[in-house]
C-alpha cells in the first residue's frame, strides 16, 4: 500500500518555448486513487500523457513499478488509459472493443471470451456486448472504454477527465462507481480533471496542479482545511482572503492585522517571519451571520472574531444561501448559511446590517 | 399587407413553385435525355442510326463478336484495374502522410499533388507522350507490359483524387482512438490496420471507384500514351464513330453506361454497410 507504482522523478516538458510541465517530482502509491486537480492549461493531461507515453519528458524520468520507462513505447507500458472522448473503435462491437488488446497480446480465445465477459460485468454492461457504439449512450461508451482498460489488469489506470461529458446527474453517480471500481478491482488510478468536486469526492489524494508545478499534495479534507498556499485555498471551494501583518506568532495563538477586517485571532501559528505580510483564509461556511449588537465583541485571544457589514447579495441554494457582505473597509466577503430549518426565523435581506462572526480555529495562515 | 404579397412558402416547399419544378424538369431532360435516346437506339433495327425501324437485339451480339473492340474493353479494365490498384495505395499513403506529418515545403507538397486534377488533360497527354518518348520507354512489349505506358499515365491523373477523398475523410478522425490502440498494446502497423484503415473505409472506395471510372473512360491522355496495338475502349469508340455511328456504338456505350451504373451501386452498397458503424468525433 506504501509502495510507489510510479515515480515521476524531475520531470520537465517543454513545447517549443512553453513550458507545460516544470520540474515535478510526485510518486503515487500502489493501490491508491490518485488525482491530479488543477485548471485548464496547467500541464496535468501533459503529465498523464508522458506517464502512459504519448509525450516524452524533455528532461526527467518516470518509473512505472520501478522500471525507468525511457524509450518504452506506449504499447508496452504495464498502464492502460481510459481516453476523455471515450475513443471506444466505432467500426467494432462492444466485445471487439474490450477484447482488442488481449487479441493483440494473442491470448486464447476462450480466455478473451471470459475476461471480456468479466470485465463488462465489472463496469455494468452484461448483456450489451453484441451492441456497436452508436448504439450507446454517453455513459455506457464510457463504460466499455473503462471496461477496454480494466481487461488488460493493469498496473495503473489512467483516466483522462473520464467524467467531462457526462450530465450532471449521470457524473456523481459515476463518481461513486468509480470510486467503488477502484476499491473492487484494487488497481491504482491516476485521474486528472479540473472538476474540484469530482477530485475531492473520488480521490484518496490529490495533487492540485498549477501552472506546471505542484501546488499541494494532501488527502481531500486536507486539502480543504489546511490549504498550502492562496491557489489552492481559492481553487478548492470557495474563500475569503485578508492579506494582514503577522503581529502576534505563538504556537496556540497568532493574530493577523489586516486592514480591510481589523484583528483576525487565530488558534494556531506558523512560525513565520513577524511582522511580514501574510494571508488568512476563512471559508464562507465556518462564518456566522448575526443581527448587530448580538455577537459579543471578542479582545480575548479565544474569543470569537467580529466584523460588521451589509448584506449587499443573495444567492438562494435551496440547501445553503449564500450572502455578499460589503465590509465597512468595503470589502465584499461571502458569507454562507446552511438552511437548516424550512422556517427561517432570522431571515436575512438586503442591504441589512449584519454582524460576521466566526471561531479563532476557523481561519488559516497562509504564508504564499 | 400589399395586395400583391406572395403567400409565404416554407423553405422546404419551394420544389413546389412552377418555375422551380420546370426548372428541375429542364435539367432532367437535358440530362437523361441523350442517354435516353442512346439507350432506345441501341435496340434499333437500322444501319442508319435516325429512323426507327423495329427491334433487334443483333447489335449487342454484333458488339460481343467484334474481337478488336473486345480487346480493346479488355485492355481498358485490365488499366483500370491496375491504375486503381496503384493510385489507392500512392493515395492513401500520401493523404495519411499529409494528415499526420508536418515538414518542410508541405503547402508544396499538397499543390504539386493537385496539378494533375488542375492541370487541362491535353497538356498531360502531350507531357506524357513526351515523356515516354524522351526515355524511350519500349512499345513492343508483351502483352499486359505494353499497357504500363497508359497504366503509368493513369495512375499520375487518378491517385490525387484518391488522395483528396482520403484526406477529406481523415479530417474526421479522432486521433485518441490510434492512441488508445497503441495503449492497448498495438504497435503502430496494428493501429493503423485496425483502427485507421476502417475509419478510411469510406473514402477509400469513394476514391477506388473514383479512379476507376476516371481510368476506365479516359480518352485524350490515353489517346496520346497508347502504341499502336494498345487500343483502349474510348480510343476504340472513338475510331468506330469516325466512320458512322451505328447501333453498335449506342450498344457499346449502353453496356458502359450500365457498367459504370453497377461498379457505382456496388460502392455506394459498400460504403453503406462501413457507414453504419457511424464515426463519432
Amino acid at each position: 500500500m506504501t509502495e510507489p507504482i510510479i515515480q515521476i522523478r524531475n520531470v520537465t516538458k517543454r513545447f517549443g518555448n512553453m513550458v507545460a510541465v516544470d520540474n515535478v517530482s510526485l510518486d503515487i502509491l500502489a493501490g491508491e486513487f490518485f488525482v491530479m486537480l488543477g485548471p485548464s492549461g496547467c500541464g496535468k493531461t501533459t503529465l498523464l500523457r508522458m506517464i502512459a507515453g504519448f509525450e516524452l519528458p524533455t528532461e526527467g524520468q518516470i518509473l512505472i513499478d520501478g522500471q525507468d520507462m525511457a524509450g518504452v513505447p506506449p504499447n508496452q507500458r504495464p498502464v492502460n488509459m481510459v481516453f476523455q472522448s471515450y475513443a471506444v473503435f466505432p467500426h467494432m462491437s462492444v466485445l471487439a472493443n474490450v477484447g482488442y488488446g488481449l487479441k493483440i497480446a494473442g491470448t486464447a480465445k476462450s480466455e478473451i471470451a471470459m475476461r471480456v465477459e468479466e470485465a463488462l460485468g465489472l463496469v455494468k454492461l452484461d448483456g450489451l456486448g453484441e451492441r456497436m457504439p452508436d448504439q450507446l449512450s454517453g455513459g455506457q461508451r464510457q463504460r466499455v472504454a473503462l471496461a477496454r482498460s480494466l481487461v488488460m489488469r493493469p498496473k495503473v489506470l489512467l483516466l483522462d477527465e473520464p467524467l467531462s461529458a457526462l450530465d450532471a446527474k449521470l457524473r456523481a453517480q459515476m463518481q461513486f462507481e468509480l470510486a467503488d471500481l477502484q476499491d473492487k478491482v484494487g488497481i491504482t488510478f491516476v485521474t486528472v480533471t479540473h472538476d474540484q468536486d469530482e477530485a475531492l469526492s473520488m480521490a484518496s489524494r490529490i495533487g492540485v496542479i498549477n501552472k506546471g508545478h505542484v501546488a499541494q499534495l494532501a488527502k481531500p479534507a486536507d486539502l480543504y482545511e489546511y490549504p498550502a498556499n492562496r491557489f489552492v485555498a481559492d481553487f478548492i471551494g470557495s474563500v475569503n482572503i485578508f492579506e494582514g501583518k503577522l503581529t502576534v506568532d505563538e504556537p496556540e495563538r497568532a493574530v493577523v492585522d489586516s486592514p480591510e477586517v481589523g484583528k483576525i485571532f487565530i488558534n494556531h501559528g506558523v512560525t513565520g517571519p513577524h511582522d511580514a505580510s501574510v494571508w488568512a483564509a476563512i471559508r464562507p461556511e465556518k462564518m456566522t451571520l448575526c443581527r448587530p449588537g448580538m455577537a459579543v465583541a471578542p479582545e480575548a485571544p479565544d474569543g470569537h472574531n467580529l466584523a460588521n457589514g451589509t448584506i449587499k447579495g443573495m444567492s438562494y441554494l435551496g440547501d445553503c444561501t449564500h450572502y455578499e457582505v460589503e465590509l465597512e473597509s468595503g470589502r465584499l466577503i461571502r458569507v454562507s448559511r446552511t438552511n437548516l430549518s424550512r422556517f427561517d426565523q432570522d431571515e436575512f435581506t438586503w442591504d441589512e446590517q449584519v454582524s460576521i462572526c466566526w471561531h479563532p480555529s476557523s481561519a488559516v495562515i497562509l504564508l504564499a | 399587407m400589399s395586395l400583391f404579397a406572395r403567400k409565404p412558402i416554407a423553405p422546404l416547399d419551394y420544389n413546389k413553385r412552377l418555375w422551380m419544378r420546370s426548372w428541375i424538369g429542364a435539367v432532367t431532360f437535358f440530362l437523361y435525355a441523350p442517354l435516353l435516346v442512346l439507350f432506345v437506339f441501341s435496340f434499333n433495327d437500322s444501319k442508319a442510326n435516325v429512323v426507327w425501324r423495329g427491334f433487334t437485339l443483333k447489335y449487342y451480339g454484333k458488339v460481343f463478336r467484334n474481337e478488336s473492340l473486345m480487346e480493346a474493353l479488355g485492355n481498358s479494365l485490365t488499366i483500370a484495374f491496375l491504375a486503381t490498384l496503384a493510385s489507392l495505395v500512392l493515395g492513401t499513403l500520401a493523404a495519411v502522410m499529409l494528415w499526420r506529418f508536418r515538414f518542410p515545403f508541405k503547402a508544396g507538397v499538397e499543390g504539386t499533388l493537385s496539378l494533375p486534377i488542375v492541370v487541362p488533360e491535353i497538356c498531360m497527354g502531350v507531357a506524357m507522350l513526351m515523356f515516354f518518348a524522351a526515355i524511350g520507354w519500349p512499345t513492343d512489349l508483351p502483352w499486359p507490359l505494353s499497357l504500363s505506358a497508359i497504366t503509368i499515365a493513369h495512375i499520375t491523373f487518378c491517385f490525387p483524387f484518391v488522395t483528396m477523398v482520403v484526406r477529406a475523410r481523415l479530417a474526421s478522425f479522432n486521433r485518441e482512438e490510434e492512441e488508445a490502440a497503441k495503449d492497448l498494446g498495438a504497435t503502430e502497423w496494428q493501429a493503423f490496420r485496425d483502427v485507421l484503415i476502417p475509419h478510411m473505409k469510406p473514402g477509400l472506395i469513394a476514391g477506388a471507384l473514383l479512379a476507376f471510372t476516371l481510368s476506365l473512360d479516359d480518352f485524350v491522355i490515353t489517346f496520346f500514351t497508347s502504341g499502336p496495338n494498345t487500343t483502349t475502349f474510348p480510343v476504340k469508340v472513338y475510331s468506330m464513330v469516325r466512320f458512322s455511328v451505328t447501333p453498335e456504338v449506342n450498344a457499346v456505350s449502353s453496356l458502359l453506361i450500365l457498367l459504370t451504373i453497377i461498379l457505382t451501386a456496388v460502392a455506394l452498397k459498400l460504403q453503406d454497410i462501413s457507414g453504419e458503424t457511424g464515426t463519432h468525433p
